[in-house]
Order: C-alpha cells, then structure tokens, then sequence
C-alpha cells in the first residue's frame, strides 16, 4: 500500500512565535505600508501616467497643501479616531461591534433634531451640551440592543449589529426626507446656516479646535479606562475567557451590556460632533463609511487608542491626497476608497509576519 | 389595489430577490467552509462592474455586436473580478490568517473603490454621467420568454423575466444538492463545522477553503452582474445600492439559516417587504424609507429566533469566523 | 504468532518553541500485537503518535512504514500507510450523523451514498461486535458511541494500524472490557495496535509489549508478560514510588460545609450531580474520586457559586471560630449556618466567606491566559480599595511573592501567563488561591500534567492548609494518591455519592469497586 510513496518535508511550514520584540513588530509593519504605498503608487501610475514621486507630492499637497486642507485632514482624522476611540472597549471585550456607522447616524440624528428645534430659542453653548449628551444616550441606546440580546441569548452580535446599521441608515433617509429643506432637494441643507445655532465655535482661533479637543481627551480618557480602572480589567478578563470572569464573580451581562453603552454612546458622540462640529447637516453619508474603516482601525491599533491616532491620520492623509489627485486628472474620489484598501490589505497581511514565523526546509534531515 | 399592481408588485420583488439571492449563494457556500466574508457587498461590485465594463469595451469596438458574445463576456468577466476578490481575501484569511471581519469590511471598501471608480470612469468615457449604457448586452439579460401574455398573469408571473431569475433559482437547487447529497459537500461542511476533524480525515482544509470562497465569491459578484444588467438595465450609478443589497444578502444568510433553497423564498419575501410600500396606499415618500427597514429589521428577528431555540441544525457553521492552524497547542 | 514489523520510528525529535516534547525517540510496532505506549501525563505519548497520524511533522528523524522510509506529512497520508488514530478529543462533527462522519474525506463516487455507507459500517461492527445506529447524530451520543464512531472510522478506511490514545478515560469498566475484546479481536485479525495510557493495570491486562516514555524521552520496552506493575512504574517515574506523602491527623476538626441534595442538571437536562449530600470538615482532606465526568466538575462549580441548582438542594457554610487563624471577615450569623446557593462568586466573597477554588480548566476558568502573574493575582480582589481605579501594588507584591515562594519559572510577572508551561500556570494559580487565606480550599486535578516534584510541592501545600483548619477538598484522578492524600474519600459514581470511606483504611479495589457500583446495577436492572 506505501511502495514508492516517498514524500519530501514541505517546503515551507509555519510556526507560531513565542513573542517578538517591538521594534521588529513595528519594522515589519512599516515595510508593509511602504510597500503598500509602492502598490498604490503603481495603480495611480497606471491611470495617470504620472511620475510616483510627482503622485506622492501631490498626495501631501491634497492633505497638507493649504492651511485650510490641513485642517480638513486633522478634522477628518479626528472624527475616525474618534470613532475608534469608541470601538476599542467593545474589541477588547471581544465583541464584534460592527455597528459603528449606525451608532452614529443616531446621533447624528438626535444631533440635527435638537439643532433644528431649539437652534436660537437656546444658547449655543448650552443646546451643545444638551445635544452631546441626547447624542451620547441615543448612541447607547443603539449600541445596547444587541448587546442586551448578546447578553442574554448569546445571539451573533456581528450581524445584529451589522443589521442595526441598516435600520439607522433607513432612519436617517427618513428624517432627511422629514426635514428636507428647500422641499425637494432630498437634503436637509445646512442647519442654522446664518445664525450658526448650536455650531461649535472656534477655538484658538481654528474652525474645527473643539473637535480636536473634545476627540484627544476622549482618547486619553479611554487609554486609561482600559489600563487603569476596575472597569476596564473586567472588560479585559470578559474578553479573555467569559468562564474567567464568572469565576472572578464578574457579572458577565452587566459588563456586556455596559460596555456596548460606553460603545455605542461614544459612537453617538462621533454623530454628534460630526453634525455639529463639522458638516451642520444630516445625510445618510455623515458616517460615510467611516463607522467600518474605524473598525479595522480600532484593530490594526490593537485597541492601544495612541496607536489609533497614527492610523487614524495615516488614513485620512492618503484618502486626502488620493481626492486630490482624483481631481487634478477628472477622476472620481473613489480613488481614495482604492488606495485605503491596498494599504489596509497589506498592514493586516503583515500582522501574519508578527505572529508567525516561516522556517524553510532544514538542509540536514528529511529529504535526501 | 388591482390586479395590475400586485402583478407588479411581485415582479418587482423577485427582480430584487434575484439579486440577493445570488450573493447570498456565494455566501452560504463560503460561510459553508468556515469563512464569514463581510466583503459581500464588494464582491457584488466588483462583479458587476466587470461584467459592465466587459460589454462595454465589446460593445465600443464592434458597431454590431453578437448578443451570445456579449453574454460569455460579460459573465465569465464578472465571474472572474469576484472570485478574484474572493482570492484575495481567502489569500489573508486562510494563508495568512488576518482577521475576517477585517480582512470581509476592507475587501467592501476595496471593491466598492474599484467599482465606483471604474464606473465613473466609464461614465465619462461614455460622454458624462449616467451615459454609459451596454443596450446590446442588458437586451440579452432582460429578454424574457415569447409573448408571456398568452398566459394571462400566470405567464406575467412566472415567465416575464431574464434568464438570470431561472439560474438562480436552478443554482439555489444545485447548491443545496451539492452540500448535501455529494462527499465534496460533505467534506466541505465538515470544514466549516470542525476544521480539525477534517484535517485529521484527510481533507485538505485550505483548498476547501480557498474553492469554497472563491467560487462562492464569484456567484455572489454575479448578483452585481444581474444588477447592472437587468435591474438598472445596463448602466452604472455611483448610488451605493449595491453596497445596501450586499449587506442584505448577508442577512439573507441567516434569514434562510444557511440553507440555499430556503434563501430562494427568502429573496423574495425580502423583495416583498421591500417594495410592499407600492401597494400600500396614501404613502409619502419619506415613509417608504420606513418599509424599507423590514428586511432587515425581519432578519433580526430571524436571528433572536434561531439563538432562542438553538437548534442545532440551525446555528451557523460551528467554526465560522475563525482561522485554523493545524499546529496550534 | 509471527511478529512482522510495521512501523519504525528512528530518532525522532519534535519541538513546540523551547520545549522538546519528544527527543530522539526510536520505536518499533508490529502486527499481531498490542503495544501499551506508557508514560505519565506530559511524558510526549501523545505528540509522538500524532506524528504517525501526519498531525505533526517531525523535526528531526525518519519514519518507516513496512521497512520503506515514509513521509506522512498529513492525515491522508497516514490512511495511505494504513495508520489510524482515535483520538483522546474525538474528531466528530456534532451535527453530522455517524455515516456521515466515518465516510468523511474518503475518495470514491462524486454522488454521496449513505445508504451503502451504513450497510458497510453494520458489517464492519457486526464483525468486532460493536452496536451502532449509523443515521444517529453525534450530539445525540454518548461518549462510548462516539468512540465507537471512532473506531469504526478508521477500521471502514481499511486501516491496519490501529492507535488509540487514552481510550478508556471515559469509558465504565464494563465499555473497556468490551473495547479490549474488540482490540484481541482486531489482533487476531493480524492488525498492528497500539494505545496510549497511564494505567497500570490495563497495561497488563491488555498489551503484549510496553514501551515506556518519561518526559519526552524514550526509556525502553519490555514484554508484557516478563514485567510488572512496580517495575513499569520504576521506568515510567524514573525511580522507585512508594508516594509516601505526609498525612497528620488533625484532632479538632469543625464541620465547614453542609452538602445537602445538591442536584444540577446539563444544559441537556440531564442530572449531572443526581441529591449528592455530604460534610467537609476544617482540618482535613476530603477526596472526590469517580471515572472521568461523573460529576466532580459539576460539585465544585456548584458549591463555588458557578452553577443553577435545582431546588431542594443547600450548602450550608459554618465559619470557623473567631479565634482561628482563618477566621476571616465573615459576618456573624446564627447557629444554622449560611446558605451558599444562589450567590454568585462575587456574593459569597462579600458575606465573608473565603472560598479558594482550583478549577481544572486553569487557562480557561483560573486565569486570564493574555495577563501577567501580576494582573492575574487581583483576579478575585481587584474591586478592593475605593475609588474606580485598580491599585497593582498589592498584587505585583504578591506576583513577587508567589514566584519566589513557588520556584514559577517566568521571564517576569508581566509575561502573559499563557506563554508559560503548565506546571508553572498551576503554581501560580495554586498560589494566588492558597494566598487569600481561605477556609475552603477546593482542588480539581490539581496536579495534571506535572512533573513528580511539582506534584509533591503541591500535596504539601494542600497538607499546610488542612494543618491552619482549612476545609480541603481534592479532586483527584490517581487512587495511589488519593489514597496516600486524603482523610476521607467521597465516591462519585453517575453524579451520584457512591460511598464515603475513610482514607486511612480503605484499599483501592474497594473505591475501584464504589467508582463503577451504580454502573453496574444500572446494568444488572
């Protein structure tokens, strides 16, 4: 039955790493969005026909070229980071909260309510506190159902929460259709646009300083939520093994459940601030799809919400630039969704470098 | 409400059924093998837009172009971009062990980028937007059997649509036969149920994985294809329908509890849901974004019911969304 | 009977990171034979036989099937050579009927057909006398029909080579001897056998040649019948055993805990622990001994607040005096004790109660695998202190602490506990637990997969505790040790108390007999 048969040792086999060092995760890291960036290069080339370093000029141009686009760029990152910032306790309770881009369309929408009905008969610094915290209830609010549901009948909350999205994103067509202004434009226009009634007002002078503000305080907050209080060691250990938990006499449902609230709402915020802080309107599109790039930035950072800072920017800045050059040469924005992709593609392939370690077929035993 | 209108109605339904019901396909097959691929809705783009660009490029350079030829183009294109997408997540899923959830949202990123750019690009190749249009091919797509009106609503129901409504349905049958009734499908479950036992029966779970996610990526991306084709009748729209249909066969998954020929009645009952607004008198606009949410609110529902019985043979794949090292200890 | 060599092993070694699990192993099996391949837990039985059955892959040496070098790079290639392996976990899947399972990853028609698939499978268990319903799903069986499964899978491959890890941890007396029939059957039939166990007397009873391995290392073999029990046990330990562990007597003990009709139903509802009642008494060991599941797990999750009773059931909690040294914060109640169904860990902690529990499932129950010693000592206490941030100064001490005191091999206490090695992760779980001074300290095979030395610090701790008045209760699979351990032995049998017998005097056939009593009157009924 086995005459003849002689197999060879395979020539590549994988091994698991017993932990690396730092710097040597990081460096393989930065080759990956170096390469990933050679990748993009050659695709922009491929269309356009411009010399790579021509492109890349450009792309910083798009992202940093004028006061007025770096702070576009800071804003847009700040909003994604934002949103990370959000998901991080949920990912680190391994709970697969796909539902980001719905937690902030609700508070987008409870955002642009109450800039519409109280705008002028509040004062703006008052109605933003009001809006931040009706955002930060409703966000909750949202991120709770699935986890109540999770909690108690352990139902798959990476499609619940996937579904949620949709539900929100049909609720905000109808309420942009509700608000809709001037009637028939199937937008709501931009709220308070003379009188910029619960807008957020400059500070140090920047249009968007607030948002800066208010996301890298979150972001601190949450670092040390996570490393430093009781709270966060239980969403640690929850995340580790629900039958540790138990064992620790944590109550597994409470801290589910509170933790999809701290999610939710923090994703509310992100609506929040994004409504007010930075488009003044409501569309469907005021998540953008940024509800699922924060996802796989709240990831790649490994929930370490400094990291998240660099990701978050990373991004921006080459979606910026990539919409920039889209415009110089009458191409389309989607460029940017491309080139994300590309460089997402490879930073996760490389996390498998990290981890693992390749060894090639030894020269002194096995196949003679 | 007449009869006209229900007819519609119906039509309409399984006209949008059909193209979930393709991506949800490509879908059970995948999740089949262990793999939970959220780039769905990529995958249906990048299916349809090949398949656009594909006739459109044959189209432009023949003034009279073959309707048999417009059809192999198109399909083997559109197939081809989506197991191709299929490819590439299954190269970081399985080889190389990324996260799916991540690897699933980025490949939706990715494919709606590719597709939407292209799209607008041919818009604009084709003289601006909204003017790009394949009237050869999608008359291929949308040709429907000889004077159905011979049989009344019955033929109006039943056989006034293009040949991709009947492929699904007849792929939805050979699907399940092929999980069920051959060892290939066997083999295959047993991948996504228990990774370990099939390793240790002698089945190779990386190919399983890589075939299963590939070919179930390119029926999916032919969802895109009828989409383009048949449902916008040949044209391109950078609206992000595509995405929003993409998420809805992913629930359609669950909704049919991984079972195809349940997700055939279950496309169309989404279908229903979707459009039942027409019928529905005294509607605004605005409320129609209402009925829109009960697909997915249904689906919800569907998914508390199955993890409130817990039936077995109703879960999801034992191992699904999970990455399997044959050496892990 | 003529024995042709089947296989041969030369200089195998295999390594997980920095641990040999099998160094330079040679190793010869023959058909018509029964090899017992013999070793304590740990000792690379396992790993090794996984590398016949293209699980693993060598890192260094050759393989030999039928004299003719062989590569086995995967489970198919194993079938290819004729080896087949059950497994300790079996590889079922749960919602595939046992048709479905045994044809599994075999070539053959494109078209799957079962029904010629179960009349072989009935031919095939008709022959070694086996009984099998092959349209029944997996998650209905029992663990004996699985293993059946099991058996018949590899035998329907036409496999010649037969190798069974462990097969009878979770088998009656009754189900082994009917394995063993079927494995002097296969015998008979020429075929190649070898299994994997630790117990001594189905060595004896069962194989014609045994090969020893202790710590990944090959000791030798010898024939059955030219050896014995105290001999095996000399190779497989290294040294003579006589286990002699300290067991004082403690005078003044007080009852601690009250078990009264504490029953507990499977999530299938059936009765895992069937009105088990019984007293812990401070100031000793109480043995729980019983075949693998027969509710041990279930008792100590129950009374550690980890499990729904049903009604009618009580453990009643007696502190200690006020004087003891063990005393602890618990709130004075009156003279019936306090009720401990219905509070959860965190519950029971907060009346006072200091209860210490080492679960089996270290990594998944005792500690959190991706956190340092440091972390994983405040796993119980990480809610004192006021405020709502964690104060690590307490627990980094007693990481420092616990790592000196207990020798816990570890780059540092802030290395994920799961990159350590098993005898060191019960260390420090061991560690925390005896730390927080309790009065119950409950125990499940607390010594699985250590090294004889680091079992010994362990029953000495154990012994320490019972000396302070702690109430010690110890789940143990070894009866030597049980025997040696413990005051008292309670036997569970079918998640019901089989006997209570006393430490001292009882002998091992008598708990052997208790562990499988209800078996066999449900059997004779």
């Amino acid at each position: 039955m086995t005459q003849g048969k002689t197999h060879r040792e395979p020539l590549l086999r994988i091994a698991k790493r017993d932990g690396i060092a730092r710097p040597k995760a990081w460096a393989i890291r930065i080759i990956a969005v170096l390469l990933s960036l050679v990748v993009s290069g050659i695709f922009i080339f491929a269309v356009t026909k411009l010399n790579p370093i021509q492109v890349y000029e450009g792309i910083f141009d798009g992202a940093f070229g004028t006061p007025r686009r770096s702070w576009v760029t800071v804003r847009d990152a700040m909003m994604l980071l934002c949103i990370g910032v959000g998901l991080a306790p949920a990912f680190k309770m391994r709970f697969w909260n796909i539902g980001a881009e719905g937690q902030i369309l609700i508070g987008g929408i409870v955002t642009a309510g109450f800039m519409r009905a109280f705008g002028g008969d509040i004062s703006t610094p008052l109605l933003l506190v009001i809006m931040a915290v009706v955002s930060l209830l409703a966000g909750a609010a949202w991120g709770m159902v699935p986890a109540t549901f999770k909690a108690v009948w352990n139902t798959n909350e990476t499609l619940f929460t996937l579904m949620m999205n949709y539900v929100a994103i049909q609720l905000t067509s109808y309420f942009v259709a509700l608000w809709e202004n001037p009637v028939g434009s199937n937008t709501v226009g931009v709220i308070n646009q003379r009188t910029k009634d619960g807008w957020f007002p400059e500070l140090f002078g920047q249009e968007y300083g607030l948002n800066v503000v208010l996301v890298l305080l979150l972001t601190v907050g949450m670092f040390l939520y996570l490393k430093y209080s009781k709270q966060g060691y239980e969403i640690s250990v929850v995340g580790d093994s629900e039958n540790t938990a138990r064992y620790a006499g944590i109550n597994v449902k409470k801290v589910t459940i509170r933790t999809m609230a701290i999610s939710g709402a923090i994703c509310g915020l992100a609506g929040f601030i994004a409504v007010a802080g930075a488009s003044h309107t409501i569309s469907t599109s005021t998540a953008g799809g940024r509800g699922f790039t924060a996802i796989i930035v709240a990831w790649l950072a490994q929930f370490n919400t400094f990291v998240m800072i660099l990701i978050s920017f990373l991004l921006v800045f080459l979606q910026k630039g990539a919409i920039q050059i889209a415009s110089q040469f009458n191409l389309n924005d989607y460029a940017s969704n491309i080139i994300t992709g590309i460089i997402l593609f490879f930073i996760l392939g490389s996390e498998f470098f990290i981890n693992y370690r390749i060894i090639l077929r030894g020269g002194k035993e096995g196949a003679k | 409400m007449s009869v006209d209108q229900i007819v519609q109605l119906i039509q309409s339904a399984i006209q949008f059924g059909t193209v979930i019901l393709f991506g949800a396909m490509g879908e059970i097959l995948t999740e089949k093998s262990g793999n939970l691929n959220l780039g769905v809705p990529g995958i249906m783009y990048l299916g349809g837009i090949a398949g656009l660009a594909a006739s459109f490029f044959y189209e432009f350079n023949n003034p009279d172009p073959s309707g048999f030829v417009c059809l192999v183009v198109s399909l083997l294109a559109a197939f081809a971009a989506s197991a191709l997408g299929g490819l590439l997540y299954s190269f970081l899923t399985i080889t190389l062990r990324a996260n799916q959830n991540v690897t699933g949202l980025t490949l939706t990123i990715f494919g709606g980028g590719v597709a939407n750019f292209f799209g607008g690009t041919l818009n604009s190749m084709a003289g601006g937007v909204g003017q790009i249009s394949v009237a050869a091919t999608s008359a291929v797509y949308r040709a429907s059997i000889h004077s159905v009106t011979d049989f009344g609503v019955v033929g109006r129901l039943l056989l006034n649509y293009g040949f991709m409504v009947y492929l699904a349905i007849v792929l939805a049958v050979v699907l399940q036969l092929f999980l069920n009734r051959t060892r290939m499908g066997l083999n295959l479950r047993s991948v996504g149920e228990n990774p370990a036992t099939a390793d240790a029966a002698g089945i190779n779970v990386s190919r399983n994985k890589y075939l299963a996610t590939c070919v179930g990526a390119g029926i999916s991306g032919l969802g895109g294809l009828y989409y383009t084709m048949d449902y916008i009748k040949g044209t391109w729209a950078n609206d992000g329908t595509i995405e929003s249909l993409g998420w809805l066969a992913v629930a359609l998954v669950i909704f049919a509890t991984w079972r195809t020929v349940n997700a055939i009645w279950g496309s169309y009952l989404f279908g229903l849901l979707f459009w039942v607004y027409l019928i529905i008198p005294g509607l605004g606009r605005r409320d129609t974004y209402l009925f829109n949410m009960l697909p997915y609110l249904v689906t919800i529902a569907v998914l508390i019911f199955v993890s409130l019985r817990n039936k077995k043979e109703n879960q999801p794949p034992a191992s699904l969304g999970l990455a399997y090292f044959r050496e892990e200890r | 009977m003529e024995h042709t060599t089947a296989i041969e092993l030369r200089h195998i070694t295999k390594r997980f990171g920095k641990v040999v699990a099998n160094d330079d192993i040679s190793l010869e099996i023959r058909r018509g034979e029964i090899l017992s391949l013999l070793g304590e837990n740990g000792s690379g039985k396992t790993t090794l036989m996984n590398m016949l059955a293209g699980i693993y892959f060598p890192d260094e040496g050759k393989i030999l099937v039928n004299g003719e070098p062989t590569t086995i790079a995967s489970p198919k290639d194993a079938f290819a050579c004729g080896i087949g392996m059950i497994h300790q976990h079996f590889k079922l899947v749960d919602v595939f009927t046992a048709a479905e399972n045994i044809v599994l990853g075999l070539d053959g028609e494109r078209r799957l057909d079962l029904k010629a698939a179960s009349a072989k499978i009935l031919e095939i268990s008709e022959k070694y006398g086996f009984s099998i319903d092959p349209n029944k799903k997996i998650y209905d069986m029992s663990v004996s029909e699985k293993q059946t499964v099991e058996i018949i899978k590899v035998l329907y491959r036409g496999a010649d080579i037969l190798i069974l890890d462990e097969p009878t941890a979770v088998l009656t007396p009754q189900e082994t001897d009917r394995l063993f029939d079927v494995m002097r059957n296969m015998k008979a039939d020429g075929k190649a056998l070898v299994i994997i166990t630790h117990k001594l007397h189905e060595v004896m009873d069962v194989s014609d040649r045994v090969a020893v391995l202790r710590k990944g290392r090959y000791i030798g073999d010898v024939a059955t019948c030219d050896t014995s029990p105290q001999k095996l046990t000399d190779m497989m330990v290294g040294h003579a055993v006589t286990l002699n562990i300290d067991r004082p007597l403690v005078e003044d003990r007080n009852l601690r805990l009250e078990v009264k009709d504490l029953t507990v139903l499977t999530p299938d509802g059936i009765k895992a622990l069937d009105h088990v009642s019984f007293d812990a008494y401070g100031g000793e060991i109480l043995g729980i001994a019983g075949i693998s599941g027969s509710g041990q797990k279930e008792l100590l999750e129950a009374i550690a607040g980890l499990r729904v009773t049903q009604p009618g059931s009580h453990v009643i909690y007696h502190p200690p005096a006020p004087d003891e040294p063990i005393a602890g914060q618990h709130v004075p109640v009156d003279k019936g004790g306090e009720e401990l169904l219905g509070k959860n860990p965190r519950q029971i902690h907060d009346i006072g109660v200091s209860m210490a529990f080492v679960p089996e499932d270290r990594l998944g129950m005792g500690l959190v695998g991706s956190m340092g010693m440091a972390d994983n000592m405040m796993l119980k206490t990480y809610r004192s202190g006021r405020g709502p941030l964690l104060d690590r100064k307490p627990p980094r001490q007693l990481a420092e602490r616990v790592k000196e005191e207990l020798d816990v091999l570890t780059p540092s206490i802030n290395t994920p506990v799961r990159r350590l090695s098993g005898g060191n992760v019960q260390k420090v779980l061991v560690g925390r637990e005896i730390a927080q001074n309790p009065s119950v300290l409950m125990t499940a095979y607390a010594v699985r997969g250590l090294d004889i030395n680091t079992s010994y610090t362990i029953y000495n701790l154990l012994t320490a505790q019972k000396l302070k008045g702690v109430a010690v209760i110890y789940v143990g699979e070894d009866l030597d040790v049980l025997l040696e351990l413990c005051d008292r032995i309670l036997v569970l049998c079918g998640g019901q108390v089989s006997g209570i017998v006393d430490g001292r005097s009882t002998t091992k056939e008598e708990v052997g007999l208790l562990m499988t009593r209800f078996v066999k009157e449900a059997k004779e009924a």
